[in-house]
């Protein structure tokens, strides 16, 4: 257990929503692989490869460019190899319909993007650290809903 | 037609362990708390077969004497939270210095350091895992399950679900059951 890492993925078309992603992720002290994705495209692409390594966690932006965060969420629902991926769904709305809706569609998580770095962080770690305790004590996934 | 099924997890990892074990013709004892007896020595290659024949059911071997500690842990909190009649009364850390024969100070560090979250939270989680649970196979009501687990209140119980999950009880029942619906109307 002390060898395993977390493995995360975010798909965000904005570039510095990306690298406070990445920043906060380095300066946890959590073992975590973090790869980003610049539109829904790219993400899915890279999902449906062969040889794709499933993330724990996907964060997913809403608004993306080509392929929306919401039509990712329905492709990896339908797909098998997927279907064990916990969805963080990251975005700037907070509308209770957004939040209803994603979820309804499965997704396990929803995150409004904080403003500042430091509550980034701390929203990050516990995100993480729940999932991490679904990923590895056999709660049932299907009951997993967080919004923070 | 819909069947709403209840599962005991101990039985059927029990029945698991037993049926792989028996295949690999591996003498053994079944001891409590999630603890098996390998009654003779066995080549490496049938304990890697019976690891990976395992690593299916999502049980997996626990090496090292933290991560056995830690899985202790983890057994006595579930036991506790789940089998809600074993603990009426009695404070949780102590009961787990008496049942694991380490002082709590010691438990609540070495859990800390493994599995990103503390002792306190990892038994709210579990509560909140029960308490959903209960939301969605029994007729219960929050009231009867805060009474259930021990919760002082109705809202206390509402009020730590809310923390934990971001969301309300009824938000997370309306949710789960417009989710069924959609399943349904896919098959």
């Amino acid at each position: 257990m002390e060898n395993d890492y977390i493995n995360i993925i975010l798909a965000d078309d904005d570039r510095d929503d990306r690298l406070f992603f990445t920043d906060a992720f380095e300066e946890l002290r959590m073992n975590t692989k973090v790869n980003t994705y610049n539109d829904g495209v790219e993400l899915m692409d890279f999902l449906n490869s062969d040889d794709a390594i499933m993330p724990n966690v996907l964060f997913l932006d809403l608004n993306m460019p080509k392929k929306s965060g919401i039509e990712c969420l329905n492709e990896i629902k339908a797909s098998g190899k997927m279907s064990e991926i916990a969805i963080a769904i990251y975005s700037t709305s907070a509308s209770e319909e957004d939040i209803e809706e994603t979820f309804v569609l499965g997704a396990n998580i929803y995150i409004k993007k904080p403003s500042d770095f430091k509550a980034l962080k701390k929203v990050l770690a516990e995100v993480v650290s729940i999932n991490w305790q679904y990923h590895t004590n056999s709660l049932n996934k299907d009951n997993f809903l967080l919004r923070m | 037609m819909k069947l709403f099924i209840k599962f005991d997890f101990n039985t059927i990892c029990k029945k698991v362990l037993e049926t792989k074990l028996n295949e690999l013709r591996i003498k053994y004892r079944i001891l409590a708390f999630g603890e098996v007896e390998l009654l003779e020595k066995i080549p490496a290659d049938v304990y890697e077969a019976l690891s990976n024949a395992l690593k299916d059911y999502g049980i997996e071997i626990v090496e090292n004497q933290k991560s056995i500690l830690v899985q202790k842990i983890k057994d006595v909190i579930i036991d506790m939270v789940f089998n809600e009649e074993s603990t009426i009364n009695v404070k949780s850390s102590v009961y787990l210095s008496e049942k694991l024969g380490h002082s709590y100070g010691y438990l609540s560090n070495l859990f800390s350091e493994v599995t990103y979250t503390s002792v306190e939270n990892f038994i709210i989680i579990q509560k909140i895992e029960y308490t959903k649970q209960l939301l969605l196979s029994t007729d219960l009501n929050l009231t009867e399950i805060a009474f259930k687990l021990n919760y002082s209140s109705v809202a206390h119980l509402s009020t730590q679900f809310k923390n934990n999950t971001g969301i309300t009880p009824s938000a997370f029942q309306r949710i789960i059951s417009k989710r069924r619906t959609i399943a349904q109307q896919k098959n």
